[in-house]
């Protein structure tokens, strides 16, 4: 039986400042995990990672992402690891914690 | 201190230009992230989880007061104002934006620094016993030799596309500070029977996935034969050494798996080949390195100021007591700076307190400052009767902490709060075992305890060979905590055992806790220490306090 699909977004770091962004919906990139857009299948996973990797100077290393949805809709991490990418170090308030302004990117 | 040849002041002027055309050409799209990925690499640029890290090499740990003033202007100028020591003895930036790179590496250059070679699998950085040149218990200086390498290594065609990373420690001093033991080749600084100055040669020791303790491949190595010899070890490694598994490629496990009399035949056989080729380095070279890191002209006046300050400052005393070592020279102390206040980053210091560092060397340190493997900073020459104005001034800037050599003096690699090979966090695990022993004001009732802490299997952190190691891993996405006991990095090297299961992270500090209580308990006398008492008695009381529920569990 085929594993039930979990949604997804796409995830990289920025060419110029390193920092964690995610895709939108119109193939540009937030530096908010709540702007990313979801993908509900495999098939918009493989397209949304195309869009990405069609990008190559502006980003390294994208890849897919397993998310929860929260109850606004907007995608959540699963994992500690993608929990600390959207918000920064934990010894020191730098990263994004600090740097992204109420209005967003 | 070593100064910059022409040949070396131009490699590195032209390493900076080639890579400020190769961030032009990443930029503008003519290289692709895979061409341009081992490039930056080279130039010690990575891509960790929030931002670029850029790792600049310290040589052997050496740093004078021009450099340190430097790294300081580098973290205000184009990083967040502070800089983290490594368990290399190298200083890592958190925050360089790619763009300002090939900047930060011209500033560099301009106080004979760089970032080459401390990625890849070439030979890396070579450390060195931090005391170096000032130890009490030094038979030599090892950084002549260090600097030797250095030069040797730099840019080696032959061996910068190794099966693996390649790590080189050096120590002068029969207490080894410099964890020769557990590095692809430690040398130790020996006099052979007709009191000649040579070298044991230790290979195929090292931490990570597969930990071991270095073999001794030969007693005793001539000093002239020093050269030949590496490039024999290497040789051998190169060809032999796995490329088709990354977690084998290490030469500790070519060294394991071929066995250390066959490895060692084969190593003499290319040294005798190799010493065809090499000559003995010319005299000049030698005396001019000699030279390069003489001791400086020690001011002997007599002072009972330091003497005075101990009876007067109990807090003064204290510091003393754990932050100052037996100097060579009876006059001087070395003054080992920690890094570590309650709290705070392993191996942080803010652009203002390296400014501080390169002042007092500068007036009271003959210019001279050291980075050390266990992310502290030190001050190898002061006059004694000027540490009462060196503490003064470490107060000031919040870098007295006196416990150097005690529990809160926690090495910890930057684990998942930057790392992006990290499994799981290590940096608030030191800072909250720091808290709950400085509430617990226990302490010096310890004693000397090394507690070490890494974030995933590579061991940056050096746990293998803390009394108590911890490695972070990820268990079903939760971050887990494993302990090792009865680690040690000294001459008496030994990799610590693991106690069994991991604790969460909510768990392992009332761990630590109760393994320091059994320790209390159990040892002989206060001068007993934590590593004595395992030694003695094995990890069994240990294991008993820490898995406690599970036994009751069993008995019920």
């Amino acid at each position: 039986m085929a594993r039930k699909f979990v949604p997804q977004i796409i995830t990289a770091n920025d060419l110029f400042e390193g920092d964690v962004i995610y895709l939108k919906a119109d193939g540009t990139w937030s530096r908010e995990i709540a702007k990313a857009h979801i993908a509900n299948s495999p098939e918009q996973v493989e397209t949304m990672l195309d869009i990405a990797n069609g990008q190559p100077g502006s980003i390294v290393g994208a890849y897919a992402m397993q998310i929860e949805i929260n109850e606004d809709g907007t995608p959540a991490p699963n994992h500690f690891r993608e929990e600390f990418r959207t918000r920064g170090p934990s010894n020191y308030f730098h990263g994004k914690q600090a740097d992204i302004k109420q209005t967003g990117a | 201190m070593y100064a910059y040849s022409e040949f070396d002041e131009s490699f590195v002027r032209n390493r900076v230009a080639q890579f400020r055309s190769q961030v032009a050409r990443r930029i503008d799209g003519s290289l692709t992230e895979d061409e341009f990925k081992p490039l930056r690499l080279m130039n010690g640029l990575y891509l960790q989880l929030h931002a670029y890290m850029l790792r600049i090499a310290v040589p052997y740990g050496t740093l004078n007061s021009r450099q340190m003033n430097q790294l300081a202007y580098i973290a205000d100028k184009w990083d967040k104002g502070y800089g983290h020591f490594t368990t290399r003895q190298n200083i890592q930036f958190n925050w360089p934006k790619l763009r300002d790179v090939p900047e930060i590496l011209e500033a560099l250059a301009d106080v004979e620094m760089h970032a080459i070679q401390t990625s890849g699998n070439c030979i890396r950085n070579v450390t060195a016993d931090h005391f170096a040149g000032a130890a009490a218990d030094e038979i030599e200086d090892p950084r002549p030799t260090a600097e030797l390498l250095r030069q040797w290594s730099t840019d080696h065609p032959e061996f910068q596309f190794l099966p693996r990373k390649f790590k080189i420690a050096i120590t002068g001093s029969p207490n080894d500070r410099a964890v020769t033991k557990a590095h692809d080749i430690g040398l130790r600084m020996v006099r052979n029977e007709a009191g000649e100055p040579g070298y044991e040669v230790i290979v195929g020791g090292g931490l990570g996935r597969t930990p071991m303790v270095g073999k001794v491949m030969r007693e005793f190595l001539p000093k002239a034969d020093l050269l030949p010899y590496m490039e024999a070890i290497l040789r051998v490694y190169n060809l032999n050494g796995r490329r088709d598994n990354k977690y084998k490629a290490r030469i500790k496990i070519l060294v394991h798996e071929t066995g250390t009399d066959e490895i060692r035949a084969l190593i003499e056989e290319a040294f005798i080949e190799q010493k065809k080729f090499f000559q003995a380095p010319p005299a000049e070279l030698v005396e001019g390195l000699e030279a390069a890191f003489a001791p400086p002209v020690f001011d002997n006046t007599q002072s009972l100021a330091f003497e005075k300050e101990q009876s007067e400052n109990a807090a003064f005393r204290s510091f003393v007591e754990t932050n100052v070592a037996e100097h060579k020279n009876p006059a001087y102390g070395i003054v080992s700076v920690s890094l570590k206040p309650v709290g705070g980053t392993p191996g942080d210091a803010t652009s203002d307190q390296m400014r501080v560092l390169a002042d007092l060397a500068l007036k009271y340190g003959h210019d001279e400052l050291r980075v050390s493997h266990e992310q502290n900073i030190i001050l190898p020459h002061v006059r004694k009767a000027d540490i009462p104005a060196v503490y003064a001034a470490l107060k000031e800037a919040g870098l007295a902490t006196a416990n150097i050599g005690l529990l809160s003096d926690i090495i910890a690699c930057p684990g998942m709060d930057y790392c992006a090979l990290a499994t799981a966090r290590s940096i608030p695990v030191a800072q909250e075992i720091a808290v709950r022993f400085d509430e617990l004001k226990l302490e010096r009732e310890i004693g000397p305890l090394k507690i070490k802490i890494s974030g995933c299997i590579n061991a940056c952190g050096h746990h293998h060979v803390g009394h108590i190691g911890i490695l972070g891993l990820d268990k079903a996405g939760v971050e887990n905590y494993q302990i090792t006991l009865g680690g040690d990095g000294t001459e008496t090297a030994t990799i610590g055992e693991r106690t069994g299961p991991g604790f969460a992270a909510e768990d392992l500090v009332p761990a630590i806790e109760a393994i320091i209580q059994a320790y209390l308990e159990v040892r002989d006398s206060d001068d007993e220490t934590f590593l004595q008492v395992y030694r003695r008695l094995g990890a069994a009381p240990f294991k008993a306090a820490i898995y406690k529920d599970e036994a009751n569990a069993r008995a019920a």
